[in-house]
Formats: C-alpha cells, structure tokens, sequence
C-alpha cells in the first residue's frame, strides 16, 4: 500500500503545527520521521490517523483521496498506530486487549476470544513474538506490552504500521528486539512509518528519513549521512554529538556511601551492601539496565526510602535519616528520573517550579510571605540562562516541551551553590540540541568541583559523561571501571559479569562482540561520527 | 388538554439523543487526550499535561481536580443554563401555567409571564425590592442574601482550600457544628467583658472547627485513611454529639423541654452592620477577611504554596523537601477552622443561640460553591454570594407566587451537575473547541435531550 501526504497544513490557533508536509511512504519502507520534541511530527501521525482534521491538504491512499474521520476508519483502510503511551488497558488480557473495538460474540452475548486467541498466536510465531494470549497486560514488561500494540494492528490487517517514538519507553535489549521485529515487518511488505529524534535507531532502521523542523519538511536525507549531519539538519545548527571535556581535576573526597542497602516493601534487597565516594570535581556513572537499584539509590540519598541501612556521607556529615529538606540544605541538588512525576508540578508556572524547593528561602520568602516579583524575576534570568523556549514565565510548566522542562528542572538545581550533584536519566526523552545543552550543564559543574553522580541506562551518555563508571546489576555493584572502558566489557557487566571476567571475554571474542551489546551499530561506528 | 400537549414534547425527546454514538464518546475521549499531549498549550480548559495525568496513576483524582478547577465560562454557563431548565421546571409543575399552557397557542405571552414572576419574585427576595414602601424594605433583599451568604462563604473557603491541597474536604458539615458548638459555649457559658467575649468566642469557634478538620488531615496523614469516608463519618459523630449535647445540662436551655442552648450573651455577638431592622452583622465581614486570607495563604504564603505543591504533585513536592504529612493536617485544620467560623457566624451572628439544626445544610452546600467558585477563594466569594441570594430569595418566591422552595435546590444542583460535564455545557453553547459539525448537530439533540431531563426531574 502506497501512502502519501499533500500539503498537510494544521493549525492550532495562531499556532501552525504541521505546514504543508509532503510525504510519501512507499510499500515495504521504513520512512523515519526525524525531528526534534515539539516538531510536529506527532500531530502529523495524528491527523493521518483520523484524530486530527487537517486544516489544509489530503491524503492518498495507493493514489486515490481519502479523508479519515475517526481512527477506525483509518484502521479500516490499512493504517495502524502504536501510540508512544501505550493505548492498552491494564487489567485486560493480551486477547481482550486485542480484541476491543470488535470484538466477536457467541450465544447469549459471551465473548469469542478463540479466534483472537489464534491469531495471536500465528502473529505471534510468525514474528517471534512470544506473546501469551492469555496474559494480563499489566503483568508484562514494557517491551512486550508494545507487542501487543503491534498485534492489534497487525490483527486489524495494518499494511502501513506508525509507531510514535517506539523506543523511547524500551531497554537497550528491547530496543534491539524492536527493530529486529520491524525488519520482519518490512520484509513481509509492510510499510513503517518510524518516528524518532534518537539518530542511532534512525540509521540502524530507515530506508529514507524525512527531516521536520518546526512544522516543516526541511528535506530528505540519507540513512548513511553522518549522525552529526542528521542532528544538524534536526536541529537547523550544526550541532556536537561529541562532547568536548577536559580531563577530571579531582579534589578531595567529599561524598561517600558505605554499605547502603534498601529494603523494599517486600523485604526485598533492591540496593544491596553498596559502597563508593566521588571526589570534588568527578562524575561517577551509575550504568546499568533499568531497574537494577539506581532509582532506589538516588533515592535513598534524597532521602526518600523508607528502609535504607548503611551510611551515605557528605562533607564528614551523615546524610541517611535525615529528612529531604535537610539533604537538599546540606547543598545536594537532584534531578529526578521522572520529571513530569517527580521534578516538577505541571499545573504550576515556570517561575514556580524554578524555586520549587527555594520556596521558603531567601531571597524569594521572607517568613511565610513569598515574594512573587523576584521569583518572577529569577525565573526571567533562568529562563535566558537556560534557554527555555517558553512565551512566558507565568505559563505552566506542563505546556512545555521535554527537553524546556527538563531545563527548568536543571536550572533550579544548579542555580545553588551546591556540594553534591545527583541527576537520574538527565537526557531521556530529550532531543538532541537539549542534550547537548544538558551534558555541558552538567560537566561545567563538574568543572566547578561539584562531585556528580550521573544515573543512566543509555550507554552513550554514561560513556560520554563519566570520568568513572560504577555498573549496578539486581542492586549489587559490579564494579567501579574507567571511562575508557569499551561497551562490550560495560555491556557483559551490566548483565552481572565481574569487571575483570568481562575483561577477558570481551577480549576473545572482540569481532563479534556487538551481540552484547545493546545498540545495534557496531561499536568501531562510534569513533568514526566523533572525527 | 393538558394531558395531550405533554406527551407530545416528550417524543421527539426522546429520540434526538441517540444520533450520538456510543463510538463518539471515545474517539473525543482519545482525542483530547491526544490534543493535550500533543498541542499542549493551545487547548485553553486544562493546562494539565496528559502525561502527568496518566503518570499520576490516581486517575479519580484528576477528573476531581479537573472538575474543581474548570474554566470560569462554564461556571456561568452552567449557572445560566440551570436557571433556564428551573423555569421549565417551574413551567411545567405550577397549575396556573399548565393551565396557560393549554391555551398557549392564543396567548403564548401568558405562558412566559407564568415562568418569569418567579424569578422576579427571586430577584426581588434577594437583591432589590423596587416594591418596597422605604429604602430599607428596598434594601432589605440584598442584606439578607449577605446574611445567608456568609456561613456559606466561610464553610465555602474551607472546603476549596483542602481541595487545593489535594483534598476532597466533605467534612464541612461537622466543623461547622464543632466550630458553633465551641463558640456557643464559649458565647452563654462564660461572661466577659464586651469586645474580649466575642474575641474569644469566634477563636473558640475556630479552634472546634481546626481539631474537627484537624483530626482528619492527622488520620489521613498517620495511616492513610481516605479523607471522604473520614468526614463523612466525623459528620454524622458531629450531628450526634450536638443532638446529644443539647439534652445536658451544660447545653440546654434552663426551663426549656426543647434540645436548644441558652441566647449567647450580648457581647457575644456580632455587631449589627445596618441596625436592627437588618439580620446583617459583622460576620460578613469576617467572610470578606477570611476570603482575603485564604486569597494571601494560597497565592503569597509559603505555606499555601506547601498546600498546593502538594495538591497538584505530591511526588514532586516530596522531592522537592516539602512535608507532605504536615501539609495535609495543617490544611485540613485550617480548612476546618474556616467552616468553624462559618459556624460561629450562624451561632454569633444569624441564630444567636445553638440548636441542632444550627449546620442546616451549609456543610453540603458548601462543596457545590466551593466547585461554583473554582476552589479559588474570590471565586467561592462569590459563589456564595449567589447561593445566598437563592436562599434569601426562594423565601420571597415561594410567598409571592407559591413556587416551592425546593426548586432553589434543584438550579443548585443542576449547577453542580453542569459543572461536573463541562463538554456538555460547552456543546449546549457551542462552544467545542474541536469539531464544529459534530457541535452543531448535536446542540439541537443534547438540548431537547436536556430540556426534556430537565422537565423529567
């Protein structure tokens, strides 16, 4: 099925989110839509897909007009979508997930499943799967939860599949699995529309990338262009993957954790007997795969948990059992993994959340009266400082895209003086202009002789980032490497395998050794897009 | 005749709704989901991300918050259209109209003046008597809606505040009567000099109302016991204990057989603003000064900002260091010692003794104008000010044209209810963001679909 885009125009208001797009997805394409947060590359899916009319421009399907108004009849036309929040219901199996919007009855108005059930299965097997019909949604990994997304497309025979920022919510591992299954897909003839602001899956991945820069095509461009060259056109700068730092000039040791355990609430060890210091002027990386303890960790040190044991020390002054307030005072600043969830209040405005936690301080509170003129005022200053794109200070924080707020959040944090910097995932969800942006943040902290702890799953940015690496697997710590460590050996290690095992392995088995890890280039690519 | 001309709307009624396909109400529902996420901004109603609402995981909690929080255009809207809907209430309930009805077709003018007298009689009960023989029977209307506005504000203030801290404060009802309860006492009980007495009876007052809201804030703080159930049941222990009370010595008026408190004492009273000939007193004033408080607490205090830190995120207000335990029982304390002074105002100012009914019905009508009123203190001002002048001018309706009272509580809660489906009123009018076919279409289907609930209710 051939799908094609003519001058798609949609405007929201004053604002033009989508402004004559031209595209067109062949049969048997991967077609990447590369653009950065706030492009308009989500309500141009959104309107092929019937959830949006579009304010100008039509679509064609194998050459002839058509118009969608709700999403089934884009279904019924052969388009499926796999939204980037997963559009499944919890509490349903995998067959009753699949099955909604038409679902088949029997005598007496039962459900019939049975069919569902066995074209799961065929689905299942004929792409590898590995998906129980029968399963709760709720009790399935992420990775397998956008399976069934896919299923309910494939079930609803999709020949062209939009899948919205796939890989944003997945692991390295599930990542890889995740384009092994659009390959599939793409051999079987089907067409892919593959939106993604993540260049190294858009290399991996595309048979022709479309660049949207606010609204707009700003061109075509090739899957073997250079990530720098894509991230420019993305950007409309040229911009550096590589990050230019000078070697750690490391002080004293400052901050020091000894033995730290967290019991979760099933008595669980989810942090277990850790123990490591960062020095003034380092970053330490905390690597591994989600879910191995460095939410815990971090939060432990915050405060946060309520089992911990141990001692987590800064500046001589124990830390563990105090309360989150105390931490923050004694000049920690700290970058939650979940920004939206636990950095900032998305109803509030962008001058509220810049002293979310310097409310109640000089200069912005004088006893219990704030002072709404300076933290207006601050919050301009930031606002410049930081470059959040934001029409005004008064707009709640909410209505920002990723990468402002996690800017706002960053300048809160770093516009203290502060003795200990702990950011988790600083860089998910943003694009690549932000992260850039946030990685210079954060090593000119560290160049201040702020000892920093960075928590990442994303192997790139703990490589570019740490001075060390501390590799966490199922809350124990596998070991403390230097950042010249090579990904096969922190890609062994994050999988549990000791520092100087991974060592050995790595060693023997060097060619092929990018089956472990979990980026699907190979790692001699790296040094040839940092020239 | 008039058995003929009702079935009639009744059919068309009845079948103009369906057009609206199950199927639609989804597509909206994902829709807007999506026009969040992705427009962000623009859509002016909630500036409440999607994703926040869906990582909030209390799902309940944020359809509240978006009721509690809506746009002020749909709490007129919902005003105007619950009184449009009242008059066909009225219209079709009251004999002299159903009777005009039948002739309706020679003299439609009739029909309308039968539905419009009320009302008039409403405004005249409640804002101005232009029959009035001096200026202070002219007057009198709009003194009397203050005076019954003012409980209402004050219980109004308390429960908006808890909702801004994230809590659905339905205990109004029993910190009011712990807040008259302590005042009372405090009122007949005791005998002070003039000016120290009602000092001490309206802190006494604010204090009953503080412990009863307090306790559950401390409940819901300590062990996690849900809010709603807690006041609900601190509630009914309230009504009780007053009921309970008012047969003891301590309470009970000597010689009365009556569950009724002795008069408080003169100097502990609220003075009277405009003479005797008027109910009002300077309890009003107090509503004015509790509502600028409650405006300074939630918008230049720190505290306020705790409360709404925490009412809106309560993950982020934790890691940013704030308190949250502390904040939910200093709010509910506060929150109570509001609906406490509400109390005070019945007992110190309206009633000027306590009886078992002294709460009325404040404590519950105080939700709706705290939801009228957006949870934002000015607004709940003047929510209350509304409701009052529904209080104070049903009387006068129901004397001058023998409208029931109860119609007041059926706009009341006609309001309540258009507020809570905001896509409704703003079908009704028009006013959908989205989709311009689908709101014209199904204005006329909705509309005839409402009247005919309307006049069915």
């Amino acid at each position: 099925m051939k799908l094609e885009l003519k001058g798609i125009t949609k405007r929201f208001g004053s604002l033009v989110a989508n402004d004559h797009i031209d595209l067109v997805v062949e049969p048997g394409q991967v077609h990447c839509l590369l653009g950065e947060n706030g492009a308009g590359k989500s309500t141009l899916m959104n309107v092929l897909y019937g959830l949006y009319d579009p304010t100008e421009g039509e679509i064609l399907v194998d050459d002839k007009p058509v118009v969608f108004k709700d999403p089934g009849e884009a279904m019924a036309a052969g388009i499926g979508m796999v939204h980037q929040h997963f559009m499944l219901i919890p509490v349903f199996t995998v067959a009753e997930n699949v099955a909604l919007g038409n679902e088949t009855t029997k005598a007496a108005g039962l459900l019939n499943l049975d069919a569902t059930r066995e074209k799961i299965r065929q689905i299942s097997d004929q792409y590898g799967f590995d998906v129980d019909p029968d399963a709760m949604v709720e009790d399935l990994p992420v990775g397998v939860q956008q399976r069934v997304e896919i299923i309910k497309a494939l079930v609803r025979d999709a020949e062209v599949l939009i899948l919205d920022e796939p890989t944003a919510v997945l692991t390295p591992q599930e990542t890889d699995e995740l384009l092994d299954i659009i390959r599939q897909l793409k051999r079987d003839g089907k067409s892919i529309v593959f939106i993604s602001h993540k260049l190294r899956e858009v290399k991996a991945i595309s048979d022709t990338i479309t660049v949207i820069r606010r609204g707009k095509v700003v061109g075509q461009a090739d899957p073997s262009a250079s990530p720098t060259e894509l991230a420019s056109a993305m950007v409309g700068r040229a911009v550096s993957l590589n990050l230019d730092k000078a070697p750690a000039k490391t002080g004293d040791v400052t901050f020091t954790v000894r033995n730290l355990t967290v019991t979760d609430h099933n008595g669980q060890h989810v942090v277990d007997g850790l123990s490591f210091d960062i020095a003034k002027g380092e970053v330490l990386a905390i690597a591994g795969v989600q879910g191995n303890g460095q939410t815990e960790l971090t939060e432990a040190i915050l405060g946060v948990q309520p089992h911990v044991t141990g001692s987590i020390t800064l500046d001589g002054e124990e830390l563990l059992g105090k309360s989150v307030k105390h931490v923050l005072g004694a000049g920690v600043g700290f970058v939650p993994e979940d920004r939206t969830l636990d950095g900032l209040v998305g109803t509030f405005t962008i001058a509220e959340n810049m002293i979310l936690d310097l409310y109640d301080k000089a200069p912005f509170a004088r006893g219990v009266g704030m002072k709404p003129s300076v933290i207006a005022e601050n919050a301009a200053k930031k606002v410049e400082e930081f470059d959040v794109r934001t029409p005004s200070v008064a707009a709640a924080v909410g209505t920002l895209s990723g990468g402002n707020q996690q800017k706002v959040v960053l300048a809160r944090e770093l516009s203290r003086p502060l003795r200990l910097f702990i950011a988790s995932q600083p860089t998910r969800g943003l694009d690549v202009g932000s992260i850039e942006f946030v990685h210079k943040r954060v090593i000119a902290e560290r160049d201040h002789g702020t000892p920093v702890m960075i928590v990442s799953t994303e192997l790139d940015e703990v490589m570019q980032l740490a001075d060390r690496i501390a590799v966490l697997y199922r809350g124990k710590l596998v070991g403390i490497v230097p950042a010249t460590t090579s990904r096969d050996v922190l890609g062994l290690m994050m999988a549990g395998v000791p520092a100087a095992e991974a060592e050995a392995s790595a060693s023997a088995h060097a060619p092929s050794g990018t089956t472990t890890t979990a980026l699907p280039e190979p790692a001699g690519h790296e040094g040839e897009t940092h020239v | 005749m008039s058995e003929k001309t009702t079935p009639e709307p009744q059919a068309p009624g009845g079948t103009t709704p369906e057009p609206q396909t199950p199927g639609g109400t989804t597509k909206e529902a994902v829709a807007s989901d999506v026009a969040l996420d992705t427009a962000g901004g623009q859509m002016p109603p909630s500036a409440v991300p999607a994703a926040t609402q869906l990582h909030g995981g209390d799902r309940e909690g944020s359809v509240m918050h978006k009721i509690f929080t809506g746009n002020a255009m749909v709490s007129v809207l919902s005003v105007l259209l619950a009184i449009v809907l009242g008059g066909i209430l009225m219209a079709v309930t009251n004999p002299k109209v159903a009777a005009a009805a039948g002739y309706f077709f020679a003299q439609p003018g009739d029909l309308l003046t039968e539905v419009i007298r009320p009302y008039t009689a409403l405004v005249q009960g409640s804002i101005f008597n232009w029959a009035g023989a001096d200026l202070s029977a002219q007057l009198y209307p709009i003194t009397e809606t203050f005076t019954v506005a003012t409980p209402l504000i004050c219980a109004g203030l308390g429960v908006a505040l808890a909702f801004r801290a994230g809590l659905f404060n339905i205990g109004a009802q029993g910190q009011i009567i712990f807040g008259a309860l302590f005042g009372a006492y405090a009122g007949f009980a005791w005998h002070l000099p003039i000016g120290l007495h009602l000092l001490v009876v309206i802190v006494a007052g604010l204090v009953g109302g503080a412990v009863w809201g307090g306790v559950v804030g401390l409940l819901k703080a300590r062990t996690g016991a849900h809010e709603v159930i807690v006041t609900i049941m601190l509630n009914y222990i309230a009504n009780f204990l007053l009921l309970f009370l008012l047969t003891t010595p301590a309470f009970q008026r000597k010689g009365s057989t009556n569950p009724i408190s002795p008069f408080l004492d003169p100097s502990a009273l609220f003075p009277e603003l405009l003479g005797p000939q008027f109910r009002l007193h300077a309890g009003f004033l107090a509503a004015i000064l509790a509502t600028v408080f409650v405006w300074w607490l939630l918008n230049r205090s720190t505290i306020g900002f705790e409360f709404r830190a925490v009412g809106a995120n309560p993950s982020a207000a934790r890691t940013a260091g704030i308190n949250v335990a502390r904040s939910t029982i200093l709010v509910m304390a506060i929150a109570g010692a509001l609906a406490g002074l509400a109390g005070i105002a019945q007992v110190s100012g309206t009633e000027k003794y306590l009886s078992g009914g002294v709460a009325a019905s404040i404590g519950f009508d105080a939700i709706t104008v705290a939801l009228l009123g957006r949870s934002t203190p000015w607004g709940t001002f003047f929510a209350g000010l509304l409701f009052g002048a529904f209080r104070a001018g049903g009387v006068a309706m129901q004397a001058q044209t023998q409208t029931p009272i109860d119609i007041v509580l059926v706009i009341q809660s006609l309001i309540v209810l258009f507020i809570a489906a905001p896509p409704l009123v703003r079908a009704i009018f028009g006013l959908n963001p989205r989709k311009k076919k689908t709101t014209t279409s199904g204005t006329a289907g909705t509309h005839a679909g409402g009247v005919k609930s309307g006049a069915a209710a």
